[in-house]
């Protein structure tokens, strides 16, 4: 397939700009400024670039813990996020939700909560409404490959096939759940072939290769969206960092889960390289380009940054605003 | 039909309450086990599925956690959902869509996005059904911000407040009793709300306020009225809504009498008699001419045989004695 270069480039700058974003997280960590917890996104970016692209802007998405990804790639404000992460009153959440729920309505980011499995029945209920509302909306629940433990997600598969409902579950395989190898929590790490008892379409997709993450998405959207049903799919990725924070989780280290070489082998396997090479054998990138847009992305997170350092913390007084609408 | 002088029972009360409120607004659906027949859910869904269709009255199957987690993520999306419980036991698997989710969401997202989803929990205590198709629930919800409780007690506040939980654009509990299902009386026939919240002065009485709420509150009514056939009056109080509830109300009966009594169809210990009893004393302690007692079931999961269902269940007979003890 081929494509505008300047989609590409898009592609390729959304990668980056997660990436930029996660890691600026990095050293205000570190240093005690930012205490909400953070699970990076940084290794996945393809995962939530190929399926933004893939998706309308009306169509709805719900997240989980690792969602500051899913929340830039369907158009939520750097800004708001940043600021949400500090606790900030600018925050998307107004500093009511920090890391782990980010929100963005208008651009269809519906909910992001780190209950594991907790928006797969909630993003069945979008995809309910849409279907009968007949909006041609379609849903997609993110989770991880820890996931895969809890029944919910199979009552959803169920009830989502029997309606016949638009809905994506986007599992991103990253090999760990929370510190426990796939190896450890499931007797099969064939993740894609759990919803087949269902009657689900499925797909098992390289989730670093952005473009193949595209292409797999898009026909699951229009798949779901042409009313024949929802479609599973799994990516097969890896997080650079640890569950939680900067911590890499090495072997040998104090939290002493992954050893060196499969980081090693990951890190060469980088989602944002592979792209890079790709688009500079075809010539749709070169040196200059990818230095300007690199630039470009990092002067739009240390702007989000100073957005953020601008804004206030909520008031004292308002702790019971929000409780009831 | 006229709306006066017609009578309709309980059930039938709530089927109108939600033929109306999805005639009016094509956005409110009803999901859950057993709309389809009155197998579970009695006469309450009588004819819904005719009127608007298996897409807005959806049957289920018996999967508590994800078809809560679809009523929450459909009134996220902006329709306004009711999800049955045709056990209130049955919701036990859905707490995490419920309190995790609806109860936390509209705070936790900075007032962003709200939950207009109403859990409707059907207690379907006696019969000798044992511990798990009889549990009143209403303390644990109330424990949580966020949710608002409501447990009605008449044909009349059961249509006016499922109505009114329909419209809220918070998540509501709507708890009710299938003992009360039976119950006839005068129910207008247009849409009105019940207000959630407001409790009311079932009977006026100087000597003691007794305070209660869905089915516990006709035993209280028996108790005021056999009360009255010996001289002592009952300020009887149908709280009608759990959370919030009408302490204005209470703290006010109790100024006049001195004396309170609660009688909660649910168990002692951490329930929501003790809250309401906490809430007097610390606001109308000076006002107490005698201690306050509560009226709850024993803590003791319900048992099965009749013989101990007799000395579980709570009657009218057990309002009259704590009431005679405090005077």
């Amino acid at each position: 397939m081929t494509y505008e270069t300047s989609f590409l480039h898009s592609l390729y700058y959304l990668m980056l700009r997660i990436r930029k974003a996660e890691e600026s997280l990095v050293e205000p960590i570190l240093r005690g400024e930012i205490k909400t917890p953070c699970h990076l996104y940084s290794g996945q970016e393809a995962i939530a670039t190929g399926i933004g692209a893939a998706l309308d802007p009306t169509d709805y998405i719900f997240g989980n813990h690792r969602s500051h990804g899913h929340y830039l790639a369907k158009g939520g404000s750097l800004n708001e996020m940043i600021a949400e992460i500090y606790g900030m009153e600018s925050g998307c959440s107004r500093g009511r939700g920090g890391s782990m729920h980010l929100i963005s309505p208008e651009h269809g980011v519906l909910g992001i909560v780190p209950i594991v499995s907790g928006t797969i029945s909630l993003a069945m209920g979008s995809a309910l409404a849409s279907s009968i509302r007949k909006d041609g909306r379609v849903s997609v629940s993110f989770f991880g490959d820890g996931a895969t433990g809890e029944g919910v997600l199979y009552e959803s598969l169920n009830f989502a096939s029997l309606k016949k409902l638009p809905i994506i579950f986007a599992c991103e395989n990253n090999l760990y759940s929370t510190h426990l190898p796939i190896s450890e929590i499931r007797t099969n790490a064939e993740i894609h072939k759990i919803a087949e008892p269902f009657g689900i379409k499925s797909y098992r997709v390289d989730g670093n290769d952005v473009l193949e993450v595209y292409e797999k998405a898009e026909e699951a959207v229009h798949y779901c969206r042409s009313g024949q049903g929802p479609v599973f799919m799994e990516f097969l990725t890896y997080r650079f960092r640890g569950h939680v924070g900067p911590d890499d989780n090495i072997q040998g280290s104090h939290t002493d889960i992954r050893p060196v070489n499969e980081i090693r082998q990951w890190l060469e396997r980088d989602p944002i390289k592979l792209f890079e090479e790709k688009l500079k054998s075809t010539e749709a990138l070169d040196e200059a380009i990818i230095e300007k847009m690199n630039r470009e992305a990092e002067e739009e997170v240390k702007a989000a940054h100073a957005f953020c350092k601008a804004s206030v913390k909520p008031r004292e007084e308002d702790l019971y605003r929000y409780v009831f609408k | 039909m006229s709306s006066n002088n017609r009578t309709i029972n309980f059930g039938l009360a709530i089927n109108e309450a939600l033929r109306q409120m999805m005639q009016t607004d094509a956005e409110v659906i009803l999901i859950g086990q057993g709309v389809k027949s009155p197998w579970y859910v009695g006469n309450t869904c009588n004819g819904l599925v005719s009127d608007f269709g298996e897409e807005r009255v959806i049957d289920t199957p018996v999967s508590e956690n994800a078809m809560t987690g679809a009523a929450v993520g459909a009134a996220i999306a902006g329709m306004k959902a009711v999800v049955v419980h045709p056990r209130v036991d049955f919701v036990l698997y859905a707490l995490d869509p419920i309190i995790n989710q609806a109860a936390n969401w509209h705070y936790m997202n900075g007032g962003k996005s709200s939950v207009p989803v109403v859990f409707w929990l059907i207690v379907n205590r006696g019969g000798e059904q044992a511990a798990q198709h009889s549990q009143a629930l209403h303390s644990l919800f109330a424990h949580i911000p966020g949710l608002k409780v409501v447990a009605p007690s008449t044909p009349h506040d059961a249509k006016g407040l499922m109505i009114a939980a329909i419209r809220d654009q918070n998540p509501v509990v709507f708890i009710d009793d299938r003992w009360l299902y039976g119950l006839k009386e005068e129910v207008p026939a247009e849409i009105y709300e019940v207000p959630i919240g407001k409790g009311i002065l079932r009977k006026s009485g100087s000597d003691v306020t007794l305070v209660s709420w869905s089915a516990m509150a006709r035993e209280a009514q028996m108790a005021a009225d056999e009360l009255e056939k010996e001289g002592i009056g009952v300020d009887l109080i149908d709280l009608r809504s759990v959370k919030p509830y009408d302490e204005a109300l209470i703290l006010e009966s109790v100024r006049k009498t001195g004396r309170l009594v609660v009688a909660d169809g649910a168990w002692k210990t951490g329930g929501f008699a003790a809250e309401i009893i906490a809430t007097v004393c610390e606001k109308g302690f000076d006002k107490l001419k005698a201690p306050a007692v509560r009226v709850c079931l024993p803590d003791c999961p319900a048992p099965a045989s009749s013989s101990l269902e007799k000395v579980y269940y709570l009657t009218a007979c057990d309002v009259v004695k704590a009431i005679k003890h405090i005077l």
